[in-house]
């Protein structure tokens, strides 16, 4: 298991690529060569981390002794194959929280042993006030799980991007910000305690916002990179004060502790819980793009596409949902999501789905389709948080993940061979100019949409199946939300795909298939899209073929159940009827759409006739004017007050206190000059000065110049002192 | 022994060198009432020495009668000088050094 006490030199390749491509890669390696670098640094991360999830397996499927939790020394295996790094402290305390591992009440009615995860706490970060700011790795399930999905896209976008952003002024830069990024989000998701959690969320915060930004000449550009930076930055508060919560709540930053001490006694804590779980809500709606800080994330998708799909589809926005999913025992109690029929992360995610898909269909630009569509699967993430199915929202994190990033590689192709344009009406006719990314995005299209037998398929059903189940009740909105959303992606996909590549061909030059080096990602992406989804296939479906054994992987290897099992969190059966439903949902989406474009059938025209349909159309085209909502009235009202209040502060409270420190100092000079400078000190010397003027006034009558008067004083003191003498003696 | 009446005479003898110096107005004058008060103290000098028995009285009178002859020397060329300048011999009228 020595990759997985290692775990930390995964992060560390791309950030040793990061340095050198940026401070070496212009001089020494040549500017044009600069990508050989990254992808060489993201082949041997993905090795890495392929080796330390086929050891994760490893370590559940054979659980050695000290693996398992109920046993005093849970993960402490480092005694007898290794120890050189980590001290006898760290043992200790590691043998501190088995305690209290072993002192909850999970185990009842689980077969199965509880794995606990590989933490390695490598120093003492720095100590304030007697807190201790612990640096390590937390490696789990969940973790190599998003390991390898990381490490996986962004290879293939280092690929990708050589054909892409060929010739670009700033290669260098793109390079070694994709590699930045690589590694902040490999630290954050190794995260030992909360403290690192926030660096990391932040690191791929600053990555984002410089990647957006990479063409930075044009107004539009350094706008969205800034509305993604602000906008997060209004969530980041909620972060901070969530996990100040957290900290002070339980008196430790470990989040292995912290969802150790919530497992153990679920009961506990609840206020502390909710406001912390409402204040890393507020994170998670940024970082995510869940209504109603989601409008940063269309706008991001101003940086280049690879980008787009590596950090604004793929990896960076779930950050929120791995948050959630990482300290899930703080949101479940927090929330009560075991007990609701519906709650705040349900609601946010559902809606956000909603609104995210709606808006998808009154998008021209292909990317912010794309992007809308994101919203709504990062939606359907976090809903699946939000009603209990954990395992759900991180199958379709997973497999999202892959034909995401597939569907906007697609779209950076489109563009890459339309003259540089994302507008979906100078397209049109695609298919034949372009069949490998034509089937690569009908490929994704169908995992999107949810159809037999792609990846979507499978995950969608497991969350529309936990929105139907439930835990103890079952989350009838959800499941409203969940349907009508399966619907709407289908029908939004099937328009993209009619207005990119069918009918007549609308823009201007000859569009030509992509290179090698952007089709070869694409297949590969295409081919998880396909395939995704047998890594967490209900047993039912595997049965017929004798293989129950490979049933439900991700929920074997992923889930945390050492947390997860003393909530009390039960898995649905899987259930043929509500797959069948979410199937037809999807393949009717699908027809109408089809009807409506291909064979023109319907209510064309609707929007020009009917006033009804017309507004409601502006309404979708305007964003439901939550940017006006946020730029014309809250950031006017509040502007104005502030900067008013601001402005009162500085005149009234700042400056008068500089004036009157000033007038101070001045008013004190100017007693310090009167009294003692001229008083005390020159007075002295002016008295010192008169005095020997006065004296020398009176002694100059003696010195009258003539030797006689000298002769007379001689003389006379002479026979004075005689006579003194004579008497006296 | 005269003793008595020898050292009289020999203070009796300064006290008019004393007047002398401090009194006159010529500085010839003045010059020639040091030259009394040195030989009031000659007359100290010798009679001491004979009242003691030894001779060293009496050749101390000698070394300060020939210093005596040096110094009246080097005073009467200062007059002199000073006339030169001055046209004149008052010491009341060199008072340059008058704070």
């Amino acid at each position: 298991m020595w990759m997985l006490e290692n775990a930390f030199l995964i992060p560390l390749v791309p950030a040793i690529s990061f340095v050198v491509i940026l401070f070496f890669g212009k001089r020494f390696i040549g500017a044009n060569r600069v990508h050989i670098v990254g992808i060489t640094a993201l082949g041997l991360v993905w090795v890495l981390s392929a080796v330390a999830a086929f050891q994760w397996t490893q370590r559940v499927e054979n659980p050695s002794p000290d693996a398992i939790v109920e046993m005093a020394t849970h993960g402490g295996d480092h005694g007898d194959d290794h120890d050189a790094d980590h001290g006898d402290d760290h043992d200790a305390d590691l043998a501190v929280v088995s305690t209290d591992h072993s002192g909850g009440e999970h185990g009842g009615g689980h077969s199965s042993p509880l794995i606990g995860p590989v933490i390695s706490t490598f120093s003492q970060w720095w100590s304030n006030g007697g807190i201790e700011f612990a640096v390590g790795t937390l490696v789990d399930g969940l973790t190599v799980l998003l390991l390898i999905v990381v490490a996986s896209i962004s290879l293939l976008v280092h690929i990708y991007s050589t054909e892409y952003v060929k010739d670009d002024r700033r290669y260098v830069h793109y390079y070694a910000f994709l590699s930045l990024f690589t590694a902040a989000m490999l630290f954050f998701v190794m995260a030992q305690n909360i403290v690192q959690l926030i660096v990391g969320w932040e690191l791929v915060g600053v990555c984002s916002f410089v990647l957006i930004g990479h063409w930075w000449e044009e107004k539009p550009n350094t706008d969205a990179a800034l509305k993604a930076f602000l906008t997060n930055r209004v969530g980041d508060i909620g972060l901070l004060v969530g996990m100040i919560v957290l900290w002070g709540t339980f008196q430790t930053f470990d989040i292995d502790a912290i969802n150790t001490l919530i497992s153990a006694d679920p009961g506990a804590h609840h206020l502390a819980l909710l406001v912390a779980a409402c204040c890393l809500m507020a994170a998670v709606a940024s970082k995510s793009g869940q209504f109603p800080l989601h409008t940063w994330l269309p706008d991001a998708m101003a940086g280049p596409t690879p980008v787009s799909a590596l950090i604004h589809a793929a990896t960076m926005v779930v950050a929120g949902v791995y948050m959630i999913a990482r300290l899930y025992p703080v949101f479940y109690e927090g929330l009560s999501i075991g007990t609701s029929s519906i709650n705040l992360m349900a609601f946010i995610g559902g809606f956000t789905a909603l609104i995210g898909a709606g808006l998808a269909f009154a998008q021209w630009d292909i990317k912010k389709v794309l992007a809308y569509s994101t919203v709504s699967q990062l939606g359907y993430m976090v809903m699946a948080l939000g009603v209990g199915a954990w395992t759900a929202a991180i199958f379709h994190l997973f497999t999202h993940a892959f034909f995401k990033a597939c569907l906007f590689l697609g779209a950076g192709s489109v563009s890459h061979a339309a003259h540089h344009t994302f507008d979906m009406r100078k397209m049109g006719g695609l298919k034949k100019a372009m069949p490998h990314t034509y089937r690569t995005f009908v490929i994704a299209s169908l995992a999107l949409a949810g159809i037999f037998p792609f990846a979507g398929f499978w995950s969608k059903d497991e969350i529309l199946l936990g929105s139907l189940v439930g835990q103890k009740n079952s989350y009838p909105l959800m499941l409203i939300f969940g349907c009508a959303v399966a619907f709407m992606t289908a029908a939004y996909m099937t328009r993209v795909i009619w207005y990119t590549f069918h009918g007549e061909f609308r823009g201007h030059g000859q569009p030509h298939e992509s290179p090698k080096m952007m089709t070869v990602p694409l297949w590969i992406l295409a081919g998880m899209a396909v395939l995704g989804g047998v890594f967490n296939l209900p047993g039912p479906v595997l049965e017929p073929f004798g293989l129950e054994g490979l049933a439900h992987r991700i929920q074997t290897y992923a889930e945390p159940s050492v947390y997860l099992s003393g909530l009390g969190i039960s898995h649905p059966d899987p259930s043929l009827n509500m797959a069948l439903v979410g199937l037809a949902l999807a393949v009717s989406g699908i027809l109408v759409t089809y009807l409506y474009y291909w064979r023109r059938i319907g209510l064309h025209g609707l929007t020009e006739r009917n006033s009804y349909a017309k507004n409601g159309y502006t309404f979708l085209e305007n964003k439901y004017y939550l940017d006006h909502l946020y730029n014309d009235v809250i950031v006017k009202t509040v502007k104005r007050p502030i900067a008013n209040w601001a402005n009162r502060v500085n005149q009234n409270v700042l400056d008068r206190a500089v004036d009157k420190a000033g007038e101070t100092a001045r008013d004190t000079g100017r007693w310090i000059y009167k009294w003692v400078d001229q008083g005390v000190i020159d007075g002295s010397v002016n008295a010192a000065a008169r005095g020997a003027d006065s004296s020398g006034e009176g002694l100059r009558v003696i010195q009258s110049g003539k030797v006689q008067n000298y002769g007379q004083l001689l003389f006379g003191s002479a026979a004075v002192l005689a006579i003194v003498f004579v008497i006296v003696v | 022994m005269l003793l008595n009446q020898f050292l009289i005479l020999g203070a009796l003898l300064f006290s008019v060198g004393v007047y002398g110096v401090l009194a006159r107005r010529n500085g010839v004058m003045v010059l020639m009432s040091i030259e009394l008060m040195l030989n009031a103290v000659n007359i100290n000098l010798v009679v001491f020495g004979v009242q003691h028995g030894v001779v060293s009285g009496q050749v101390f009178a000698l070394f300060v009668i020939a210093v005596a002859a040096a110094e009246v020397g080097v005073g009467l060329a200062i007059v002199l000088l000073l006339y030169r300048n001055r046209t004149s011999i008052d010491v009341e009228d060199f008072d340059l050094m008058r704070g």
